[in-house]
């Protein structure tokens, strides 16, 4: 990381004076190695001490902390010592890097290193490497892969979503009264923490004797309104409850889109006597098409990772029927103690997610480029 | 005119009939928590008219007004999760859009390279943060922690929080800057400011309201919260989605209680949307205009 190196021609660019001394260049040297050096012996003293080769330590590894902290200040220092004015732009990235790759780097390091081992907490035993044992048991794990299935499901209820939300922009963005009245109100769903919503739609509104959509069912003629025994309307109920807070992102997004439109291109097509549809088909989709996808994908990335209101609400049932991804493993933590098998799934669903970030993003860079 | 009359209707027809639908769940909650057993089997949904409303959720939480000043257990338990939501989510929020700012003024100013990363990859690297599932980073976080003694501290909470949200800031902050024309810091510059004093007196302040939106964008996200918080903390730490969520799973809670609480925890953010929402609309809206 102390490689983040200058290179010339920045958009802000002024040729500044730039003569630093050796002697404050050896400085920022010294300053470098020797923290780098105090962190070292730190984390030898706590290792041995963990490992009681040794009496003296220290009670748990926050002194290591501590020293890799000090570590990581001396490099930005060091910076602005060794190159002047070059070193403090660097500075402006340096602090956001270093914060990225110690909190998600090492423990994704270290988790991938659990996903290999077989570790039960409520085993006395400790982890012990196990090779591919919790891939193999993975690929015969028949919920897994329902959980899996459930997420394509819920990934492509978003396009039922975002017909709704660009509905309900394009109705916003017309000529209305009391616009900001709806812009909140359509707003307030977003600001609900998923847990209250669980409770307030899940399990008050949704009760099956005296919810008050269970009696406006009942009164359509629906005799027995219940909404999470069978797999199919309780998968239905979740994607609607998730929809119902995720709308108002989209809606939102979209409705920025529309008001960037160019206004004269609608006046000169509305003169040319297009009625709404021809004017919708041909001219706002096409140039809504960036914010749309924008959008979608936004959404996906929530989407993949929904999983409060269902541990909450079903736990997963019907036998799996609305388990997502999270919501599985949290369980196989939660019930069997399986980490290092519950580990390895959730590294799996990462690379599944990676794979199918990879292939959305590019395609929609592929279609941006031949419709421009 | 008869056909301009039948689509203003058909128009406010659609928009009222999906702010009822926004807007019932928050009513019914408000109204339950002002119910007593009775009211709630029948399912009677109008106070006054169709139902006496009564304090007895509230009481409960120590919040009617004869219990307002009478010394409340739950609501000593309340406020402290309270407080400790309200101090992490700042916190977070805070160090978050500094964090995200520097980084993402950087990236919009300067040239950078940092192994075969160029300032493209750098912002990719920033921006696929957001895809990164919490159920991955859940446990080796975990242990992680448990190693290093910040299980259930504010401290712990923050720093996880403020990765969650740092991709946001840092995507909605790089257009902010981009937006702001870059002559004003070169004639600064020539004039003989550093590139701190020229970002901290004249780049900052033009961006004080993007600034604002990522902020309050952040607040929201940490105030909700429920997975992570659900996983380090326990009793120190531990913040209102985490108890109500606790609640929820005890058999034995009352309706008017789970509505009181269920309230208490929206209200703060409902009040935050009401007043402050063309900050986070305009928040919003800057990731999807330049995507």
């Amino acid at each position: 990381m102390s490689e983040i190196k200058y290179i010339e021609r920045d958009p802000l660019y002024v040729v500044a004076p730039s003569t630093v001394s050796q002697t404050t260049k050896r400085a920022g040297k010294i300053i470098v190695w020797s923290s780098f050096l105090l962190m070292v012996v730190i984390a030898i003293i706590q290792t041995l001490h963990s490992n009681e080769r040794i009496s003296f330590g220290f009670s748990n590894w926050r002194p290591v902390l501590y020293a890799y902290i000090l570590w990581a200040v001396a490099i930005g220092y060091s910076r602005v010592l060794i190159y002047g004015e070059r070193g403090k732009r660097n500075l402006f990235v340096f602090p956001a890097v270093m914060f990225i790759i110690s909190i998600v780097i090492f423990p994704l390091l270290f988790g991938l290193y659990i996903s290999f081992t077989d570790w039960n907490l409520s085993s006395i035993d400790g982890r012990k490497f196990n090779g591919l044992d919790n891939f193999y048991q993975m690929i015969s794990d028949p919920y897994y892969w329902n959980a899996l299935k459930n997420m394509i499901y819920y990934v492509l209820a978003v396009l039922v979503e975002f017909t709704i939300a660009f509905l309900l922009a394009i109705l916003l963005n017309s000529q209305i009264r009391g616009r900001k009245f709806f812009r909140i109100a359509f707003l307030i769903p977003l600001m609900l923490s998923p847990v209250a919503v669980s409770w307030m739609v899940g399990k008050s509104m949704l009760e099956q004797r005296f919810g008050p959509v269970a009696s406006f069912a009942r009164w359509l003629g629906w005799d027995t309104p219940t909404f999470f025994s069978n797999p199919v309307i309780a998968k239905l109920t979740m994607m609607c409850m998730d929809a119902w807070t995720f709308i108002p992102l989209m809606i939102i997004m979209l409705l920025a889109g529309l008001q960037a439109l160019p206004k004269e291109v609608l006046e000169a097509a509305k003169v040319d006597g297009a009625n709404k549809w021809t004017l919708f088909k041909n001219i706002i989709f096409p140039i809504m098409l960036p914010v749309s996808l924008t959008t979608l994908v936004i959404r996906i990335i929530f989407k993949l990772k929904l999983a409060d209101i269902i541990i909450i609400v079903t736990a997963g049932g019907p036998g799996g029927a609305t388990d997502s991804v999270t919501s599985f493993i949290v369980r196989e933590y939660r019930d069997r103690s399986n980490v290092g098998y519950g580990t390895l799934l959730s590294f799996v669903y990462l690379i599944f997610i990676v794979i199918l970030m990879t292939i959305l993003i590019r395609f929609v860079n592929r279609w941006l480029q031949r419709a421009s | 005119m008869k056909n301009n009359l039948s689509e203003k209707i058909i128009i406010y027809g659609i928009l009222l009939l999906w702010t009822f639908i926004c807007l019932f769940p928050i009513y019914w909650t408000a109204t339950t928590s002002f119910k007593t057993a009775a009211s709630v089997t029948q399912g009677l949904l109008i106070p006054w008219i169709d139902f006496e409303p009564s304090w007895k959720g509230w009481r409960n939480l120590g919040f009617s007004p004869d219990t307002l000043f009478v010394e409340s257990n739950p609501r000593e338990e309340f406020l402290a999760r309270f407080f400790n939501t309200a101090f992490i989510s700042a916190s977070a929020s805070a160090l978050a859009v500094i964090l995200g700012s520097f980084a993402a003024y950087g990236l919009s100013r300067f040239n950078y390279k940092f192994g075969f990363m160029r300032n493209p990859d750098i912002s990719f690297f920033f921006l696929s943060q957001l895809i990164l599932p919490p159920v991955v980073l859940a446990l080796p976080v975990l242990v992680l922690y448990r190693e290093l003694d910040l299980l259930d501290t504010h401290i712990g909470m923050i720093l996880i929080y403020t990765l969650t949200v740092l991709p946001i800031v840092i995507w909605i902050m790089r257009d902010q800057f981009n937006a702001v024309p870059i002559e004003l810091e070169e004639a600064a510059l020539v004039d003989g400011a550093s590139v701190w004093m020229s970002f901290f007196k004249i780049v900052l302040p033009i961006v004080l309201p993007g600034i604002a939106s990522a902020f309050i964008l952040c607040l929201i996200l940490c105030w909700n919260e429920y997975f992570l918080a659900a996983l380090i903390t326990s009793t120190d730490a531990k913040t209102m989605p985490v108890m109500v969520a606790s609640q929820i799973s005890s058999q034995s809670i009352k309706w008017w209680n789970m509505a009181a609480i269920s309230a208490a925890l929206c209200l703060p953010l409902i009040i935050v949307a009401i007043f402050l929402e063309r900050y986070i609309v305009k928040g919003m809206a800057a990731g999807a205009i330049k995507g």
